[in-house]
């Protein structure tokens, strides 16, 4: 086994048991926690890949940020172990929609030609700085302008007064 | 990787975590001196010349203390916090150059590993305060999340509007590209956004709002004690030396200013001696500033230091783009810088938006409403 196949062997497997653990496990902040492993994981997969750029923002957005807001989301609701199993009536829609997206993604990536004999997949980070403002300019506006609406909405609902 | 190299490797990394001990037992003592000296104290003077075998004590005392453990706590959670909290702050060090050639491993990237590292820490600070079952130990973590979160965006914009100079991520290229002028002469508010933050990030007076002793009796290491404890006192220290050697090798030149050393230990007791002066600087404000309120702390990043690190991305912007002489931007960092400083002026001397009555009726209809 390579060293490489030997790391996505291991990333993959903190992925998955991260993932696991996050609908595993009867408390929630250590649901959150296996969410951390598994996003790390997902970042082992990029450095994998030499897409060290992603990598990186995978562990500072998703480690770092979105973990946080998560935790703090649930230390400031109350906390309880949850006692039974979760049931729920809604249960086949959420199997429809889950299956739904595995398809979506599964043909996806059958679709997408690998590149064969690439030493380096991901492009330098100028390279991804001048793509983004050039050929992907509009989609990447885009996005701004729905995180620019979501923090707005967001300093509306929290305004005193906001939820009347 | 051949077993030379791998031995190598933790050769390098044993090297690294010595060095930073011995950097944080010297850290320790100065900040004792120099607070000391601001009160007009002697500071530390019985153990070693001038006290300077105090830091060594205290580190005994603490290693054979009893580590407790509360009933209630998260066992698992409340041992592994303080390991959570100690490797990125350690591992960013493998890409951090104290000289030219003196770096474990020069990453093309290595400036934004640092900063996408710097942020875990404090994954490891709220599952302390939440796995200690301490009601003190909570409130400082959900202080720390908000106030780490929040001050990572100033951070994050005053190093990207760095970057766009030499246009590298590499910490070696940045500090060549400061040969003839370091880069706090181009950006002034850089450096003042990137300092502010940064001492916001380490939590050091006056941000140390998530352990102050008088409002949340330590944070979230209330029930940490022996060496668990001094775990996170470490890190702390380790982090103000980051922060102070990154302003020294991002603002102040590193090992290229304002002369160019020809040996390598040369230049390393330049970066060493400008990251000993930063942060001593740290340790003057903490001597002489009292500690923001957790909304003034909030205020002050949001409506000021984000702001102003958008600012300063878009003057860098301009200055790139139209490719104007190097004095412009000088000029238009030293401008936001001062209407930012006549701003905090403006707001610490204008009388109270409202009286102690008003506020309390404020209050009162607030509370009807929840009710």
């Amino acid at each position: 086994m390579t060293p490489s196949l030997f790391l996505f062997y291991a990333a993959s497997a903190l992925t998955l048991g991260g993932g696991m653990g996050v609908v595993a496990t009867r408390n929630v902040v250590y649901a959150a926690l296996s969410l951390l492993a598994s996003l790390m994981g997902v970042a082992g997969i990029y450095l994998v890949l030499f897409a060290e750029f992603l990598a990186l923002v995978q562990v500072l957005i998703y480690g770092g940020a979105i973990v946080i807001v998560v935790l703090f989301a649930l230390m400031l609701t109350r906390l309880r172990e949850l006692g039974g199993p979760m049931e729920h009536r809604q249960w086949p829609l959420a199997l429809v929609g889950a299956l739904g997206l595995f398809a979506v993604l599964a043909a996806a990536i059958a679709r997408t030609g690998v590149p064969q004999g690439l030493e380096r997949m991901g492009p330098p980070v100028a390279k991804v700085g001048a793509s983004l403002f050039s050929q992907w300019a509009v989609p990447f506006e885009a996005a701004s302008v729905l995180l620019l609406v979501a923090l707005i909405g967001a300093i509306v609902l929290a305004r005193p007064g906001g939820r009347d | 990787m051949t077993v030379r190299e791998a031995l190598l490797l933790a050769g390098q990394l044993l090297g690294l975590l010595t060095a930073l001990v011995v950097v944080v037992l010297s850290l320790i003592w100065l900040e004792r001196k120099a607070l000391a000296r601001f009160q007009n104290r002697m500071g530390p003077m019985r153990v070693g010349f001038h006290g300077l075998l105090q830091p060594v004590a205290d580190a005994l005392k603490l290693l054979v203390k009893e580590d407790l453990v509360p009933t209630w706590a998260d066992r698992a959670l409340f041992w592994s916090a303080p390991l959570m909290v100690f490797v990125p702050s350690f591992v960013v060090w493998v890409t951090i150059p104290l000289a030219k050639e003196v770096v474990i491993r020069n990453l093309e990237m290595g400036l934004f590993y640092i900063v996408a590292f710097s942020i875990l820490p404090v994954v490891g600070l709220v599952l302390a305060g939440w796995s200690s079952a301490n009601k003190y130990a909570m409130l400082g973590s959900l202080r720390s999340a908000a106030q780490l979160v929040s001050y990572e965006i100033p951070i994050v914009m005053a190093v990207i509007a760095l970057v766009m100079v030499p246009e590298s991520l590499n910490l070696v290229t940045i500090v060549e590209g400061q040969r003839t002028v370091p880069y706090a002469a181009l950006q002034p508010l850089g450096l003042a956004l990137f300092l502010l933050a940064g001492v916001a990030e380490v939590g050091r007076t006056p941000f140390d709002i998530y352990f102050a002793e008088s409002e949340v009796v330590g944070g979230p290491f209330v029930e940490y004690s022996g060496a668990h404890w001094s775990v996170f006192f470490l890190v702390e220290y380790i982090n103000t030396f980051v922060v102070g050697v990154l302003v020294a090798l991002l603002f102040l030149g590193g090992w290229t200013f304002p002369l160019v050393p020809e040996a390598a230990w040369l230049g390393f007791l330049w970066v060493v001696a400008k990251t000993y002066l930063v942060v001593l600087v740290m340790f003057w404000l903490r001597g002489t500033l009292p500690r923001l309120r957790v909304d003034q702390l909030m205020s002050f990043g949001w409506q000021l230091l984000v702001p102003l690190s958008f600012a300063n991305i878009v003057i860098t912007g301009f200055y790139k783009f139209y490719r104007w002489p190097g004095w412009t931007l000088t000029l238009m960092s030293l401008a936001l810088l001062l209407l930012a400083g006549w701003l905090v002026y403006r707001r610490q001397t204008r009388p109270a938006a409202a009286t102690a009555e008003e506020m309390l009726a404020r209050a009162r209809a607030y509370r009807r409403r929840e009710a």
